[in-house]
């Protein structure tokens, strides 16, 4: 069997992917010793080579594993091409990815009531309508502080929290620079967790959540990629019956936005146990500081065996 | 609870270390690589303009003639027939010396780490340019030295500022080790100091009696007239030359040296054996054949050639393309021009957006320590050639344009951001080609 773990990709997250993907492509080769596992960085050579005979006269990849962070890899782009060319991949269709990757969009569609106040506007519509009417409304109907980030896109890059009206601007500048759509959101706090939401066996089961304390007080860039600035617990300290309720929650999540195989959630919950969405990944990172490898390993599993489960999935799915 | 930092040996690291973190912009120019993206970011030399095959045959003769010396542990402070073939080069600019004098070094780099180890503790105060070279603030925050900007105008080092500086630090009694400078076409500013500003400068530290670390990688590397005499040219007692391989020759094979005081010397060769026994033997040998059997002089003629195309390419197309109000410096030789942005525009912030348009550079903030630089950015033309050169600027420009167009939007001011300040724009691009 062929596997190819695509990562890398063009945009500001390919570090991360390519670290994603050199940690699965390590326990995926240990967990398969009989399969070809080759990390891809996506061009359109690869393209070319999906669903044909290749110069080498290697059949083209069995299954294909995503781990391209941020638009093109989580978006609906790469998954609509492997969909056309038939190739089975791991991880959430083409639709149900184009849902979650749009903030704006799966905050509206999780279990009602759970995302924090929100809007989400294009540069265009600050520039036609002038910025400073729009501002003043959505600070005085969303309250601070408020959260801007990209619309899409992870890693927490172009986010900034904004405890003062004058920290508004400056972030939608900041975080118009990742994308053309940028989401005000209020922010909440509380303690913050992710959840990672596996298929195994047509069964959803979400793994221990893991609990997020950044030692700088903000899990931004810096805080999640370098060991030591973020301290993770797992389980987390939560009583058990949050936990599950959390659990239910990403599963909830999970079929709500009609993802497969794997998921990671993250959410918020406040001093009153009430869980509040922040966002959903169909392509999670999986490098030694993120936050999935943690939860599969509390589980009592490995990252190789549940990549390998998954990719059985991909193909029997296709077959 | 203790929870998990995924790093046992946090609490173990030194006080050195704690800045030692991943960051965003790093992770930008992970995109940088990408064939698809114009780097005008790194400063990587132009190696594909040296002869290859001739490399490999020396490389080769090394390894058959030499090997047992090559393969083996060789002298902490160098092969003496390098350091007098470094002589030779080094008298290019002026630098007159004795081959004991002479430290081999793993890249300029390796010898501005040894240099300041052995001056500077924990607090000592170290003065550089404003802007200066992003590798040397990274060894002087390495060491915990204070690092104190002077200001630059058009012939670089400000005499005036200089010495301000130095009298602020005796006031606070915080002795400086030494002023470290780039005199010839300086990275990241581009700028190049006059005979008569070398001497001024030396001078200043000759009364404060201050070192001078004089940094210079470029300096063979001018597009006009013959090279920039070096500082130490004007003394060699109390100036400490860097030189390098990487720009004349290669890069890779990390090379270079430094020129010091008798007593520095010694110092400097105790702390290289420390650091790693002893510099590379095949490198040095390689090197050494290089010098001795090839028409080194006529390479490093191609190497100006080939720059200069390039730095006209980048001049041209900024005239050509950039928004009005961007500003950028006009340099004689070496790699980088320094741009500021118009209104205040953040190179930072605006550094994802370049990426997106798949075009790089280094945001100026990089070339200080203290947030200066906002408002700036480096361009390196040295690496692509000149259409793509032109394209990179044609992107580049648009980014600009998008940037102005949303910094309006928002009427965001980053002339007034956390109370950072531009260093001075240097030189109009009314002053151009």
């Amino acid at each position: 069997m062929r596997i190819a773990i695509l990562s890398g990709g063009l945009n500001a997250e390919r570090d991360v992917s390519l670290r994603s993907g050199r940690r699965v492509a390590e326990a995926l080769r240990e967990a398969l010793p009989n399969a070809e596992v080759i990390e891809v960085d996506l061009n359109g050579e690869f393209l070319d080579s999906l669903g044909s005979q290749s110069d080498s006269g290697h059949d083209s990849f069995d299954v294909v594993i995503p781990l391209i962070h941020g638009v093109i890899g989580e978006d609906a782009t790469l998954r609509s091409m492997l969909e056309l060319k038939g190739i089975p991949f791991i991880g959430s269709g083409s639709s149900s990815a184009a849902r979650s990757f749009d903030k704006g969009i799966a905050s509206g569609l999780v279990p009602q009531g759970s995302a924090p106040k929100f809007v989400a506007f294009p540069q265009s519509f600050f520039r036609e309508m002038g910025a400073p009417r729009i501002l003043d409304t959505v600070i005085a109907g969303i309250g601070l502080p408020l959260v801007v980030k990209p619309i899409s896109g992870g890693s927490a890059l172009g986010v900034r929290l904004c405890t003062a009206a004058e920290h508004v601007a400056p972030a939608l500048v900041d975080a118009f620079g990742y994308g053309d759509r940028v989401m005000l959101q209020r922010a909440v706090s509380g303690t913050e967790l992710a959840v990672t939401v596996i298929d195994s066996g047509g069964k959803l089961m979400a793994l221990p959540p893991v609990e997020i304390v950044p030692l700088s007080g903000v899990y931004d860039f810096d805080a999640r990629y370098t060991a030591g600035a973020t301290e993770f617990f797992v389980p987390s300290r939560l009583a058990p019956d949050v936990v599950e309720r959390v659990g239910a929650y990403a599963v909830a999540v999970h079929e709500s936005l009609g993802l497969r195989d794997i998921s990671r959630t993250d959410v918020v919950v406040d001093s009153s146990g009430v869980i509040w969405f922040l966002e959903v990944n169909v392509s999670p990172g999986m490098t030694e500081t993120s936050l999935v490898p943690q939860a599969i390993e509390a589980a009592g599993l490995s990252v190789g065996g549940v990549f390998a489960e998954l990719v059985d999935q991909a193909v029997a799915r296709v077959n | 609870m203790v929870g998990n930092r995924m790093d046992p040996w946090i609490d173990s690291y030194a006080q050195r270390a704690q800045g030692l973190t991943a960051s965003a912009i790093r992770a930008l120019f992970s995109v940088a690589s990408r064939p698809e993206v114009v780097s005008l970011a790194g400063g990587m030399p132009y190696v594909s303009a040296l002869d290859s095959e001739q490399f490999a045959q020396i490389a080769a003769r090394v390894v058959r003639e030499q090997g047992t010396v090559a393969l083996q542990y060789g002298s902490g402070q160098g092969d003496q027939t390098l350091r007098e073939q470094i002589l030779e080069i080094s008298g290019l600019v002026g630098v007159r010396s004795h081959p004991d004098d002479v430290v081999v070094t793993a890249g300029s780099q390796m010898g501005l780490d040894l240099v300041t180890k052995i001056f500077c503790d924990p607090g000592d105060t170290v003065l550089v340019e404003s802007p200066s070279y992003v590798g040397a603030l990274s060894v002087f925050r390495s060491y915990q030295c204070n690092v104190v900007h002077v200001a630059m105008d058009e012939q670089g080092l400000d005499p005036q500022a200089l010495r301000e500086a130095l009298v602020t630090a005796r006031v606070n009694n915080s002795p400086v080790k030494f002023i470290y400078t780039i005199p010839s076409f300086h990275n990241p500013a581009g700028l190049t100091q006059s005979i008569d500003r070398r001497q001024e400068i030396l001078a200043i530290a000759q009364e404060f009696k201050v070192a001078i670390l004089e940094d210079d990688p470029y300096g063979l590397l001018g597009f006009e007239g013959e090279p920039p005499q070096a500082i130490r040219s004007l003394d060699d007692q109390g100036v400490i030359y860097l030189g390098s391989f990487s720009k004349i020759i290669a890069s890779g094979l990390r090379v270079g040296w430094v020129i010091a005081p008798h007593g520095v010397r010694e110092k400097l060769v105790l702390a290289a054996e420390a650091a790693t026994l002893c510099p590379s033997n095949f490198s040095q040998l390689t090197v050494s054949r290089y010098l001795a059997e090839q028409p080194w002089q006529q390479q490093i003629k191609v190497f100006q050639e080939l720059y200069r195309e390039r730095r006209d390419a980048l001049l041209h197309s900024m005239q050509a393309l950039m928004p009005t109000g961007t500003t950028w410096t006009v340099p004689q030789g070496g790699f980088y021009s320094w741009v500021t942005l118009p209104h205040q525009l953040n190179a930072t912030t605006m550094l994802p957006r370049a990426i997106s348009s798949l075009v790089a550079y280094v945001p100026g903030t990089g070339f200080y320590v203290d947030g200066q630089g906002a408002h700036n950015l480096r361009l390196s033309y040295c690496y692509p050639e000149p259409a793509r050169i032109q394209e990179g600027v044609r992107r580049l420009a648009g980014v600009i344009e998008a940037e102005l167009d949303l910094v309006n939007t928002f009427g965001v001011n980053y002339g007034d951001d956390g109370g950072r300040r531009s260093s001075p724009s240097l030189n109009p691009n009314s002053d151009l080609v």
